[in-house]
């Protein structure tokens, strides 16, 4: 039997509403194949699922709203069959319309935790503090701690689940949740991850006479962007240096073997959204160009995949476009970097003694102190520096 | 083409990339991208659009001359006669 459950599709992501099931029982499932569509609170996102089998029940019901690793379907494995498989009893949904409080939810319920004595409920000072900061009622909060205690992250999670009622009641109001979730996010991000900053003037001479003139023979249709440059360039020098791809879960860090870049792309209704192109350093420039539009496209179109949504292992930021000269990132977890890069901008540079003027982006690093030191950050950005000296190599 | 036509076909290619525009609220003097907030990908997917529509051919060279509405309607014009 394999279960399929619902996905994380980014930090910021808690519950997710299925919209609409593309799967029906007796389909036969491929890895990677889109089985649901389902709405978070940035976009409605197409999710895969990563096994390959026979679809049995389907658990949730278009319209429910789940949280993150609930039961949503059950499979066959191949040999099993339908007479040989027990049903599954259907799972409560998460909240509902007419709940008068907040839902009790904690990350995952943990053995003990429900059974918790009401009166003698351990609350830690800075979660009571939170809690009134937040306006929750701290004795609706469920505690996920040792002996049952709330936690300030019970208590966090506590206030992102009272926007539940409103949203399934009300029409929701899209732009409030996306913020919303940003902030959870980008709190456990400034919380929990010891940033460190690095900046690098890097000289665009050469990348932008290159790129000019790989534009020139092409028809508009098929030239390419200095963003596909960069990309590459970044995903070239995350190999020497895994230290800022991959996870930091559960303590530790993994590194990724390959570069999944998340791109940030700011939707024009507001918020940021920054889904990955997968395996950027073995793709050409072309190639780049071609996903890098259609991520786009559909990133602003709201259909995204859910790996898109959950594989980044690192982000890169261009917020030069707006015409900043230097980013200084807030990295998404469980990520430990961000790469940004500032306008390309004409200014004064000495070079070979002599004194010139050169385009020049400021390239920058936020990355995670738990992972990597200031040493290594600033060989990866001098490396980085290095490859966008040489562009016809990307 | 008349001009009121080309605005028109140049206003319905924004509203592809930025559905938002208010035609009333563009000033044509002052810079689109900035007044728009394209980013160089809606920039060129603007002028990929106008290519589609009015078949002109845009050198990437020339894309510094092209900052205001009023640029971008000039520059089609010559190139449309």
């Amino acid at each position: 039997m394999i279960e399929f459950k619902l996905p994380s599709l980014g930090a910021d992501m808690d519950e997710g509403k299925l919209l609409e099931w593309k799967v029906r029982p007796g389909d036969t499932v491929k890895k990677g194949q889109v089985v649901a569509i389902v709405d978070t609170s940035k976009a409605a996102v197409d999710v895969e699922i990563w096994a390959e089998g026979t679809v049995f029940e389907l658990l949730v019901a278009p319209g429910e709203t789940i949280p993150v690793g609930t039961l949503m379907a059950t499979l066959l494995e191949a040999g099993e069959t339908a007479e040989t498989t027990k049903r599954t009893p259907r799972p409560a949904p998460a909240s509902k319309a007419a709940a008068p409080t907040p839902p009790r939810r904690g990350p995952l319920p943990r053995a003990g935790v429900e059974g918790a004595v009401p009166g003698r409920r351990r609350i830690s000072p800075a979660a009571r503090k939170h809690a009134e900061e937040l306006g929750v009622d701290i004795d609706t909060v469920a505690g996920t701690g040792p002996e049952g205690s709330v936690t300030l992250v019970d208590v966090e999670q506590a206030a992102a689940a009272t926007v539940s009622p409103a949203r399934t009641a009300a029409a929701p109001d899209k732009s409030a949740e996306m913020r919303r979730a940003i902030a959870a996010a980008m709190s456990r991000s400034k919380r929990e991850i010891p940033h460190y900053y690095l900046s690098e003037p890097v000289p665009m001479r050469r990348a932008t006479e290159w790129l000019a003139k790989a534009n020139e023979s092409r028809p508009i249709t098929s030239r390419l962007l200095m963003a596909v440059v960069q990309l590459k360039a970044v995903a070239l020098a995350l190999r020497k240096f895994p230290e800022m791809n991959g996870f930091f879960r559960d303590g530790a860090f993994q590194s990724a073997a390959v570069a999944h870049i998340g791109v940030a792309i700011s939707l024009r209704q507001g918020g940021l959204i920054a889904p990955a192109i997968h395996d950027v350093g073995e793709k050409t420039l072309e190639q780049l160009m071609l996903d890098l539009t259609d991520l786009v496209k559909r990133a602003r179109a709201g259909s995204l995949r859910s790996s898109e949504m959950s594989d980044p292992t690192i982000t890169v930021t261009n917020l030069g476009e707006q015409g900043v000269a230097t980013v200084y990132g807030v990295i998404y977890p469980p990520q430990v970097a961000l790469v940004g890069f500032g306008r390309i901008v004409e200014q004064p540079w000495v070079e070979n003694g002599a004194l010139t003027v050169m385009p020049v982006a400021t390239a920058s690093l936020a990355a995670d102190h738990r992972v990597s030191d200031g040493h290594r950050g600033a060989l990866f950005l001098a490396e980085l520096r290095d490859l966008l000296q040489q562009p016809e190599s990307l | 083409m008349k001009e009121e036509e080309l605005r028109a076909v140049v206003i319905a290619t924004l509203k592809t990339i930025a559905p938002e525009v208010e035609e009333g609220d563009l000033r044509p003097d002052r810079p689109l991208r900035n007044q728009v907030d394209l980013d160089s990908m809606d920039w060129l997917n603007f002028l990929i659009g106008l290519h589609e529509k009015l078949k002109v051919d845009i050198p990437e060279a020339d894309y510094a001359k092209l900052v205001t509405l009023g640029d971008v309607l000039d520059y089609l014009k010559v190139k449309l006669k």
